[in-house]
């Protein structure tokens, strides 16, 4: 290699060495491989000799550029790199900082089981039906045979509202959601199968009775539906409600005004831990029994014809026994970390196809 | 209804344990509630007596007794710290294992002070029976020693209490649940018959009946001659068992017959009756003083019974003071009636009296059984008290009660689901009491016996008013066909215990279940699932609050006030469930929890009716963060919420306008109506009047929004068409209009965006200036719009001609120019 060549490398490589940023490599590779860089002159110098003089330092300096290339390529990446560092090490933050928040909301545990109620009826062909919460006297007592002097009346302790103008019925809150199986069995053929679930009143308030609460209450009327098929349903829905498929379900006879037979429904826990379906004593959690004729023909259906059965439970009753909730007040105290406690989350919502 | 073993055992041959019969009442409708066993906790304790009582030699106030307690502990050491431990006294004693239910702990043998102590000498307060007394329970000389004391004191009587459904007047009676229970193979009832005493002179008072619909039927007859002191002690023992306080011997009776055979009977003293006829009639006004010691003004819808003096007894209910008997009574009259259960309770609930006799009569009394509990009551005054019976006298008709009922036996399976013997279902029938008419292969038909009053009862329907009148009229024969009917196999069905029916799942509809919920629930479940996921806690409130409260958020109609409420503050139906959340916020807040975000879903009422209203609230700051300070809530988190939440429910979002007219119970200048159209509102939001913070004692920003999602056209069910995805690249441009101030920024958005439809794909507003450089009452609006050219890229020209539409639109729209 001819001095000058040897002199250039040189230079290139301590200006290199020297160059302790990208801006500084980028002067030094275009002083030497940009358009007027000095190895470009040599190389533009090639063409101004003889054959044989172009052949020999043609050869060398081809060598030296495919070197200073590698080696200016090489210095590059280098620097790029300790740049990079150099901001890496720069931007460094103290990632225990918190994210932003994003509060969380909860559905209510009322809310949750209703759909749970619905998910498990609605998988045994049940549709879920609404009513108002205001009912006449008779959509709430008379049609579901019960008069006004009937002793069962002075058990339920009735809220009653103004007559309305022109009106003759006398309107109260509803003390069960029945008024909506009414409703369905004037408005609809049977085959029925629907549940009520919905709020309802009581004049009662003390630490195991709200004045308002909730019901679901279920009605199904078709050709040849027995006692049996009441036991069947209500027996597959708390197994179903409380994930136990042995749970221990007792029914003894009782009586409402708007059953016959009717039947009190229990089911097995214990009294000393609260755990359903273990020990040996019996909770009543359901009210339930054949729907009474006097009831389908006060909704125009022939009892020689159509029957049914009838049931209900309490909302609030069967999430406090699932959850262990031991205050019923607590439901409607808006106690915002009552909610997040006892509430669950919006994206898993009651599927059967994913587990309640 | 209580009673105890001794006392069923009077009726009920049976050998059956406590538990067995507790398990079958529970089967058979009569539902145990209790069971109070005191000699079950008392059977460890033993008599005893002490031997010897010496001082103990290293405590001043303890003794060491010698104690004999009988067969095993014949002769036990016991320290006992009584005062009373003597030399020869008989007592009661307590072995080791024994757990003291006075004072909750278990014996243990051992030492005190030195001295073995094999057992505890026990006081009644340590059984759990009686006050202190200072010292052990002393009883008579001469105790057998190794007595259960339990036995000793008759204590080994377990009392059950069932409760009895308002169908069953006849399970009031301890003979009516003997009854019960021999029939479903409990035992044998036993027979009873009441023995007849011949009255031997005109009573000397006697009936009349003017009011028969309330009292078909009265008897009665005078005994002269009794001395009323305290019954024996074991009525006495009997009436306390059942939770009765013993009164005197004439009292005791007629409450005994109540509870033996469901016969209340009413006794009185024959000198403190005016005159000698008592009448049954009708009040009038008097003001009657009850045996409780409670006055009552009685109305022409009461049955009373009066004497010369005036009403002296609510029939059925409770007799008056002031013909009572009491020690001193000489001459009683029993009366022994037949009251029309409505009546009853009517009058009962008109004057709030609760009794023993009411409970009965208003669910019905056996209906032949007068007579002979007439005799049977004589019976046992004349064995109590002494005296002689009169001949009895009466006033109108014993009813007629007689009808029968049809059970055709293959109804028990084809409506009971199981299938019964037809000779096991005449079985139980006739256990019951009913008496079999005829028989075939198909039916049995039966007499209801008397104290049956809730089967085969007369039909009263009360159908819907707008029912086709054929239609009706085939309902109600259907229902004079199988009514009766169904009261049998339910007879049938508890003898035999529900639990003996097979469980049958119901046969599906479909093989895959149709969905359960319309698609308008559907839309609120998503809804409540949106707000949730949006940071918001559901919660659940009354759906009554006060009227006050009510008042600030909308319309209070009269007509929505509770006649009965339970608390002053929950008498009016709400508005809206805005009322209960801001109250919830006010109680959070005071509990140390400013900042949430609530929401709940439920009804609210107005005059229109009731209305189902999606309301949230959101109330405080946002928490502190590094570089990010604390911000107060405003109102577009909550026009946020509710834009969400109508958008989640198929609000067309296109479609929406926002006006600046929201109720009253909002701050007036910063919330907003939300309309679709100009007459569809689905909703409001914005902050919360500062007025009604300021009422509530809320020191906090609160914002809420109310939604009716029922009120959201449902969405349209068509195949959407699919979308343009267009290759060319959109384009952006940025407009500055400045427009009068009081111009909705939505107005020129939605001038803007129709200018071009076809190739203006969104508009948005980034920036709104007011002041320097723009003219007074004016605003600047930045305006940023995206160009999605859909044919082919657009040419200078074909943007410049987008813009100038743009700028035209707003122009005529708005009245608006171009920043310059």
């Amino acid at each position: 290699m001819s001095d000058d060549l040897e002199t250039l490398k040189q230079d290139t490589l301590s200006a290199l060495a020297a160059a302790s940023d990208l801006r500084a490599w980028d002067e030094v590779r275009v002083a030497t491989m940009g358009k007027s860089g000095r190895l470009t002159g040599l190389l533009k110098g090639l063409g101004r000799m003889s054959p044989e003089e172009r052949r020999l330092r043609g050869g060398a300096l081809n060598r030296l550029r495919d070197e200073l290339s590698r080696v200016i390529a090489e210095r590059g990446q280098e620097l790029e790199a300790q740049a990079l560092n150099a901001r890496l090490a720069a931007e460094r933050v103290d990632v225990t900082l918190p994210a932003a928040p994003q509060p969380e909301g909860t559905l209510h545990p009322i809310t949750r089981t209703i759909e749970e109620m619905s998910a498990i009826f609605g998988a045994m062909g049940f549709k879920v039906a609404e009513g108002p919460d205001i009912e006449t006297d008779w959509h709430n007592f008379a049609a579901l045979n019960t008069p006004a002097h009937h002793p069962a009346r002075t058990d339920q302790d009735t809220f009653y509202l103004p007559r309305e103008e022109g009106q003759e019925a006398e309107r109260v809150l509803r003390t069960q959601t029945s008024g909506v199986q009414i409703r369905t069995m004037l408005s609809h053929e049977p085959p029925i199968r629907i549940i009520a679930p919905g709020r309802t009143y009581r004049a009662d308030h003390d630490a195991t009775h709200s004045p308002m609460f909730h019901q679901c209450e279920g009605l199904v009327i078709d050709r040849g539906i027995t006692l049996g098929h009441l036991k069947g349903c209500l027996s597959d829905f708390l197994r179903a409600f409380f994930a136990q498929p042995d749970l221990p379900v007792r029914f003894r006879a009782s009586y409402f005004p708007f059953t016959e037979p009717s039947m009190e429904v229990d089911i097995g826990w214990s009294r000393k831990t609260g755990q359903i379906g273990a020990g040996s004593d019996w909770l009543e959690v359901l009210g339930s029994g054949m729907v009474h004729p006097r009831v389908l023909a006060n909704c125009g259906l022939d009892p020689r014809e159509w029957q049914g059965f009838a049931f209900g439970m309490g909302v609030e009753r069967l999430t406090m026994l699932r959850h262990g909730i031991p205050d019923l007040r607590s439901f409607y105290d808006s106690d915002v970390r009552w909610l997040r406690h006892y509430g669950t989350s919006p994206l898993s919502p009651a599927l059967l196809h994913e587990g309640l | 209804m209580k009673f105890s073993l001794s006392w069923l055992r009077e009726h009920l041959e049976t050998t059956a344990t406590v538990e067995e019969i507790c398990a079958r009442l529970n089967t058979i409708g009569l539902e145990v509630e209790g069971v109070e066993d005191r000699g079950a906790v008392l059977a460890p304790f033993r008599t005893a007596r002490i031997l010897s009582a010496e001082q103990h030699p290293n405590a001043d106030r303890l003794r060491v007794c010698q104690v004999d307690a009988g067969e095993g502990f014949e002769r036990v050491q016991v320290v006992c710290g009584a005062p009373n431990a003597r030399t020869g006294l008989s007592v009661i004693f307590a072995p080791p294992g024994t757990w003291i239910p006075g004072s909750d702990i278990t014996i243990k043998a051992g030492k005190i002070r030195g001295e073995t102590s094999g057992g505890m000498l026990c006081s009644l307060r340590e059984l759990g029976l009686g006050q202190e007394t200072g010292g052990i329970a002393e009883l008579p000389d001469g105790t057998v020693v190794g007595q259960s004391y339990a036995l000793f004191a008759d204590m080994d009587d377990p009392v059950i209490e069932i409760a009895i459904t308002p169908n069953r007047g006849d399970a009031l009676a301890i003979r009516g649940i003997a009854r019960d229970l021999a029939a479903a193979g409990m035992g044998e009832l036993r027979p009873w018959q009441a023995e007849t005493v011949e009255g031997t002179f005109a009573s000397a008072l006697t009936w009349a009946d003017t009011f028969p619909e309330a009292c078909p039927w009265v008897l009665g007859r005078t005994i002269r001659g009794v001395r009323n002191g305290p019954s024996p002690e074991w009525l006495q023992r009997r009436l306390e068992s059942v939770g009765l306080r013993p009164i005197s011997a004439l009292v005791d009776i007629t409450n005994y017959f109540a509870f033996d055979l469901g016969r209340p009977l009413h006794v009185f003293d024959v000198a403190k009756v005016g005159g000698n006829v008592l009448t049954v009639c009708r009040g009038a006004g008097e003001t009657l003083r009850t045996l409780d010691g409670g006055e009552h003004v009685m109305t022409v819808d009461d049955c009373v019974i009066a004497d010369a003096n005036g009403v002296q007894s609510l029939a059925g209910i409770m007799g008056g003071e002031a013909t009572g008997v009491s020690e001193t009574t000489t001459d009683v009259f029993v009366e022994c009636a037949l009251f029309e259960p409505v009546h009853i309770a009517l009058s009962g609930r008109r004057h709030n009296l609760h009794s023993d006799a009411r409970q009965r009569f208003e669910r019905g009394v056996d209906q032949a059984l007068p007579p002979a509990a007439l005799e049977a009551a004589t019976r046992m005054i004349i064995d109590l008290c002494g005296g002689e019976a009169s001949e009895v006298v009466s006033a109108g008709a014993p009813p007629a009660w007689q009808r029968d009922a049809r059970l055709r036996f293959e109804r028990i399976a084809t409506l009971g689901g199981l299938t019964v013997a037809p000779d096991v279902a005449v079985t139980s029938l006739e256990r019951l009491g009913f008496e079999v008419r005829s028989r075939d292969a198909q039916q049995v038909v039966v007499g209801v016996p008397s104290w049956r009053n809730d089967i085969a009862t007369p039909i009263v329907l009360d159908q819907a008013r707008d029912l086709p009148p054929e239609q009706a009229e085939r309902a109600a024969q259907g229902v004079r066909a199988v009514d009766a009917e169904v009261d049998l196999i339910e007879e049938v069905l508890r003898l035999q215990g529900m639990d003996a029916i097979p469980a049958v799942s119901l046969p599906p509809l479909s093989a895959v279940p149709v969905a359960a919920l319309t698609s308008a629930q559907a839309r609120v479940a998503a809804t409540r699932r949106q707000l949730a996921a949006r940071g918001l806690l559901e919660t659940v409130g009354f759906s009554f609050v006060s009227y006050e409260q009510a008042s600030a958020f909308g319309e209070t109609p009269e007509s929505l006030r509770l006649l009965n409420p339970i608390a002053v503050d929950l008498d009016q139906m709400r508005p809206t469930p805005l009322v209960n959340l801001l109250n919830a916020v006010h109680h959070n807040a005071a509990r140390g929890y400013p900042d949430l975000g609530l929401f709940e879903i439920g009804a609210g009422f107005g005059a229109g009716g009731q209305r189902q209203i999606v309301a949230g609230i959101r109330s405080g700051h946002s928490p502190r963060m590094p570089a990010h300070p604390a911000t107060p809530v405003d109102l577009w988190a909550a026009k946020a919420d509710i834009l969400e939440a109508l958008r989640v429910a198929g609000a067309s979002m296109e479609g929406l306008s926002i006006t600046a007219d929201a109720p009253s119970h909002y701050h007036p200048g910063r919330s907003g109506t939300v309309r679709q159209g100009p007459r569809l509102v689905l909703g409001y939001f914005g902050q919360v009047h500062p007025a009604l913070l300021a009422e509530r004692g809320i020191d906090l920003p609160v914002v809420g929004f109310e939604a009716f999602i029922e009120d959201v056209p449902e969405p349209k069910r068509r195949r959407r068409a699919p979308p343009n995805l267009s290759p060319f690249q959109p384009l952006h441009r940025d407009f500055a209009f400045i427009v009068a101030r009081d111009v909705p920024a939505e107005q020129l958005l939605r001038a803007v965006r129709g200018a071009e439809r076809n190739l203006i794909s969104a508009v948005s507003l980034f920036d709104v200036y007011e002041g320097d450089k723009i003219p007074e009452g004016h605003k600047s609006l930045g305006i940023e719009i995206t160009i999605q050219p859909v044919e082919r890229n657009m040419t200078d020209a074909d943007i410049e001609a987008v813009c100038a539409r743009v700028i035209a639109a707003a122009k005529k729209t708005c009245n608006a120019d171009l920043r310059g």
